[in-house]
């Protein structure tokens, strides 16, 4: 097989266990460099509303800053877990059925459970 | 590759059983417990919020049991988790960049990671159970 003419960009594209080359890498990456600062940030909120009240932590939640960042952290999270559960699930299942059921059945959970937190989030912000 | 070849049995590496654990080994398969550890724990995270968004008498069971000891201890080991898959993410991070590749450097960032994970955690409880 001749690649000479190919760039080397080309010839990685579809590769990979996932068969998507270096999107896959790349994407967890960029995730996981966003998500230094807004964990950081997430920790020091939470912790500054331990035991707060409920309508406290409304106020919070639903300023615009703290709700965009929110949304940012819940993008990004959901994202980073789904991208990296892929990979352990591609790793371990060796079927292809029980690991293509696995590998929806992840992704959906996780594009239901980052729905529901931003909705929560949304709901809030526009209480 | 002959067909052959391709079905030889080849020896597996690493044998785990017979596979002496290092800190580097050790790091590196803690990554992806944690990483797991914590996708599951966002289940936590989505309850505390939507119980938040749908009123007073939700965010209080909520709160009720993240304050129960069953709700902090699993609370204490997502706290752990997360400054672990964060500093070590960092670690990895600095990999991805070409960075920190001799075996002296390798095995001092792991210690920096095991300790900055003990002392986060440890600070965060302490600034966390003060403000209780």
């Amino acid at each position: 097989m001749s690649t000479k003419l190919r760039s080397p960009l080309a010839r990685v594209r579809g590769l990979g266990s996932a068969k998507d080359g270096t999107g896959h890498w790349w994407a967890q990456r960029l995730t996981a460099l966003a998500l230094v600062p807004l964990t950081i940030w997430f920790v020091a909120g939470v912790i500054g509303h331990i035991g707060a009240e409920h309508d406290e932590l409304l106020q919070w939640i639903g300023h615009p800053v703290t709700a965009g960042l929110f949304l940012l952290l819940i993008g990004a999270t959901f994202y980073h877990a789904s991208l990296g559960v892929q990979v352990v699930i591609e790793d371990y299942l060796h079927n292809e059925w029980i690991k293509l059921a696995a590998l929806l059945v992840m992704k959906a959970a996780f594009l239901v459970l980052g729905l529901a937190a931003a909705l929560a989030v949304l709901s809030i912000l526009f209480a | 590759m002959s067909a052959q070849e391709q079905t030889a049995k080849r020896p597996l590496s690493p044998h785990l059983q017979v596979y002496r654990p290092q800190l580097t080994s050790v790091l590196s398969i803690l990554h992806r417990i944690t990483g797991v550890a914590l996708a599951a724990g966002t289940l936590l995270l989505v309850w505390w919020l939507v119980a938040a968004a749908v009123g007073p008498e939700a965010y209080a069971a909520a709160s009720g049991f993240i304050g129960s000891w069953l709700g902090l201890f699993m609370l204490l080991g997502w706290s752990a988790a997360l400054f672990y898959h964060l500093a070590n993410g960092i670690r990895h991070l600095v990999w991805d960049a070409g960075y920190g590749f001799e075996l002296e450097t390798v095995y001092r960032s792991g210690w920096a990671v095991v300790a900055a994970t003990a002392v986060l955690t440890v600070l965060a409880w302490i600034v966390g159970l003060a403000t209780w």
